[in-house]
């Protein structure tokens, strides 16, 4: 009973959802007032049903209801509850609810906090939006039903794969569904705005708290990822270029040009059409991730689920909403008004170089995920590319980013002057490379010239972000209050830039001066590895609620100094009978102490894998610092003030359309 | 007007790619089995708990070895046709029971027919790991020596018979090779 009013549940968010969509767009194009008064609350609704549907498929994992294949498929009655919770969304079926949830919330949201927008424009947001929730809504209920059952009802479940049983699963995929799900925002903004022709920087101010707040939560959603995948995976590596990464980085690079691009398009007019169409691009790439993920057209250690028709589905789905959008943007976009015009050397000028860099890296990346399907289409046999092509044509596209970041803070909008400019910036430049070459040669002794060169590029954006504040202050008396001033979004910006600078180091340091080491070791041997030594202590056998495993003691001494103890496991889960490497990390903020047990050898010993990771924690560390600078940003007051000031002249415009 | 069709110009061959992906699976990818001799087995025979089966038994002809259980759906859809490819030639087509229940799997056999020689009873789902069984029901091709120089994954049908595994065994069989 309780299952098929989960399936009900969805049904009617279904019926919502069409209602969502028909009624608002119909609404909107023939001014109908009471029609585009309906987008709220069925909207609101369906959230309302999505979020039963959601409760009763978590009580179903919560209660081990083993009639429902879904819970059958991913739970056990030893699971865990904590990963009986997060088992909701551990395969296909339940992503895809998550995903409906989470753009309902979405659209609920838009549905609170957009009293001040125009009628017609909301009414067609949300009408977008409620389309895309009936395609998935559809997906769901015709193709994976979670709450489908299964007779005869089997005794157990087969358990949530193993690799999901973990704290950084549990909180990963809803962060990054908020993050690319939430871009479905910013499309429903950009194709409200074509639909209704009013094509003004208007939108994008609109539109750019909801892009910024949506691309923090991915900004979280892939760093968690890649924290997980390092300590999960057992061997050290942070990110592998594997194309569900892939899926949900490509979204980033284009949110990234897409946040950027708004500020163009809100402050200076400018880049209108390119602006909506990374709107459209952005939220099209989360779309092909959710292709690329659940149809199996491409082969990923992460593959859950794969299924060719399903994959047709997401296909039509992707077909319609990306080429649709398309094709509105090739009819609407030539009648764009031309906005404020800027000379070569400006910020505008600077920030589109950093989009089109952005479009690059993506491409690079749509490519090199693509790249085994082409081969294959084009005759090449069966090829694939590796970390090895990304890492060399990836760094490429983004070292220029980092020189751009540095003048486009300083450089002044519409246009400026360049002697002035380099002024500014020579000594910055210079106080990089001293200090840059001068840190990593007294630090390091290998890769210098790599090593330097990422010290170098961080430093420099750095550098550049604190001299754009504090030429803020410069002319100002009272610098505490001045710094009161100074916009919330401008700390974003600069908090930002910063963590981009973090990331860098992260990623260089880490990447140039990481060892390793394969040993073998039995009980009371002793090994000596980067300034430590490590002993095996002991092996011991231990349980867990589904799990047996391996348990390797490795005390940690550096010059006589005791430093840590570290337990590595190799669990054997018993219902799927599948190894997982649990690793024993000792973190600091200057590095990592990293161990995983490998496979028992001869008599007592066993392959044990020893790493050192200097720095690997600033990666992540800078990806939390871009996610809070895109969440100050986000909140910005200017925002609310200037939705305020313009609310009669919108008013009065549309008054004017109605008459027309 | 041409320039702004360009973005959509692009996402319709993107678009071509994915249906040509969606009609290949990218999951034949080379085993790495292939070409390295078969893991070695030794197991009860389904028949007779006390009859050991072992690899060494296999050899000496070229054979097959397919994986199937009783609990498996799609090997239903693939049985007939094993019945009617033993029936059509001399075959050594030998079984390796899954994961299954002795008095299911042979009630099974029973029921639909029994193409195999022997079937193998692989209880605990050991020897399917050493084979890297991951999609019940799978068939492996072994030459005369042992050697896999085949392996489909899911279940067989017609044109994967008479293109692929018949002629495979009829070039194995020859002296030439």
């Amino acid at each position: 009973m309780i299952p098929e009013l989960g399936h009900f549940a969805l049904i009617l968010a279904l019926a919502m959802a069409i209602i969502q969509t028909i009624f608002p767009l119909a609404g909107a194009a023939n001014g109908n007032q009471a029609w585009m008064a309906l987008a709220r609350p069925v909207a609101r609704l369906q959230f309302l049903f999505i979020s039963i549907a959601f409760g009763v498929l978590i009580y179903l994992f919560l209660s081990n209801d083993f009639s429902v294949a879904y819970v059958t498929q991913n739970s056990n009655s030893l699971l865990p509850a904590i990963y009986r919770f997060s088992a909701v969304w551990g395969a296909h079926e339940g992503s895809l609810l998550l995903w409906a949830l989470i753009l309902s919330l979405w659209t609920t949201a838009v549905t609170f906090y957009s009293k001040r927008l125009p009628v017609f424009f909301v009414a067609r947001v949300i009408g977008v939006m409620g389309s895309v929730s009936v395609g998935f809504l559809l997906f769901m209920l015709l193709t994976s039903n979670p709450f489908a059952r299964l007779f005869p009802i089997p005794a157990d479940g087969s358990d949530l794969n193993p690799l999901l049983q973990d704290p950084g699963l549990i909180i990963h995929p809803p962060m990054l569904y908020m993050g690319y799900v939430g871009f479905s925002v910013a499309f429903g903004f950009a194709i409200a705005a074509l639909l209704g022709g009013n094509l003004d920087s208007s939108w994008a101010r609109w539109s750019r708290p909801w892009t910024l707040l949506a691309w923090s939560f991915l900004t979280i959603g892939i760093a968690l990822g890649s924290w997980w995948a390092y300590y999960e995976l057992g061997w050290g590596g942070w990110w592998f270029w594997d194309p569900v990464e892939n899926a949900s980085f490509m979204p980033w690079l284009i949110g990234t040009a897409l946040i950027h691009s708004f500020a163009a398009t809100e402050k200076r007019d400018v880049f209108k059409n390119w602006t909506i169409l990374l709107a459209i691009c952005a939220f099209a790439l989360s779309l092909l991730g959710t292709f690329l993920v659940r149809s199996g057209v491409l082969t990923s250690v992460h593959a859950f689920a794969t299924d060719p028709e399903r994959g047709v589905f997401i296909l039509v789905l992707l077909g319609f909403f990306v080429g649709g959008s398309l094709l509105l943007y090739a009819l609407r976009a030539p009648s764009t008004i031309k906005g404020g015009q800027f000379r070569l050397f400006s910020r505008e000028t600077l920030l589109l170089f950093n989009s089109i860099l952005f479009l690059v890296a993506m491409l690079t990346v749509l490519l090199g995920t693509l790249y085994p399907l082409i081969a294959e289409a084009l005759g090449m046999g069966k090829l694939s590319v590796g970390a090895p092509y990304f890492n060399a044509v990836f760094i490429p596209v983004m070292a220029p980013v980092a020189v751009l970041i540095g003048i486009g803070a300083i450089v002044k909008w519409k246009q400026d002057d360049y002697k002035r400019v380099g002024k500014q910036l020579r000594f910055l430049l210079l106080a990089s490379v001293i200090i840059g070459a001068a840190l990593s040669m007294v630090f390091f002794d290998s890769h210098l010239f790599r090593t330097s060169a990422g010290i170098v590029a961080a430093l420099w954006v750095s550098f550049t972000s604190i001299a754009a504040l504090m030429s803020r202050l410069k002319h100002r008396q009272n610098k505490l209050i001045a710094l009161q001033t100074i916009p919330r979004g401008f700390y974003g910006m600069t908090m930002a830039h910063i963590g981009f600078a973090i990331s860098i180091i992260g990623i260089t340091i880490t990447s140039q001066h990481s060892v390793d080491l394969h040993q073998r070791m039995a009980p009371g041997d002793r090994v000596e590895f980067a300034d430590y030594q490590f002993s095996l202590e002991e092996l011991r056998p231990t349980v867990g609620p589904n799990f047996t495993a391996t348990e390797a003691v490795v005390s940690v001494v550096k010059n006589g100094v005791h430093v840590t103890k570290l337990h590595s496991q190799k669990r054997i889960y018993t219902v799927r009978n599948m190894p997982m490497t649990e690793a024993g990390i000792d973190s600091s903020l200057m590095r990592d102490i990293y161990i995983s047990l490998g496979e028992p050898l001869d008599g007592e010993a066993w392959s044990i894998r020893l790493y050192h990771k200097p720095f690997v924690r600033w990666i992540w560390l800078g990806a939390i610092f871009m996610a809070v600078g895109g969440l100050l940003a986000a909140t910005d007051r200017r925002y609310r003030l200037k939705v305020e000031k313009n609310k009669t002249a919108l008013v009065e415009g549309n008054a004017v359309s109605l008459k027309s | 007007m041409l320039r702004y069709l360009l973005p959509l110009a692009f996402f319709f061959c993107l678009v071509i790619i994915f249906i040509y992906g969606l009609q290949h699976d990218p999951r034949q990818i080379p085993s790495p089995f292939i070409g390295k001799p078969a893991p070695a087995f030794k197991l009860p025979t389904l028949h007779a708990a006390d009859i050991d089966i072992q690899l060494d038994d296999l050899k000496g002809n070229v054979s097959l070895l397919n994986v199937w259980a009783s609990w498996c759906v799609a090997c239903r859809s693939e049985h007939p046709l094993l019945v009617a490819m033993a029936k059509n030639r001399p075959l050594n087509l030998y079984g390796l029971n899954y994961k299954d229940t002795r008095e299911e799997a042979l009630s099974w056999l029973k029921e639909l027919g029994n193409p195999y020689i022997e079937s193998a009873f692989d209880q605990t789902g050991k020897t399917g790991i050493d084979y890297g069984v991951y999609g019940v029901p799978e068939t492996f091709v072994l030459d005369k020596e042992g050697v896999i120089r085949y392996k489909h994954i899911g279940p067989l049908n017609q044109q994967d018979i008479d293109n692929i595994i018949l002629p495979l065994i009829n070039q194995l069989e020859s002296p030439a090779s």
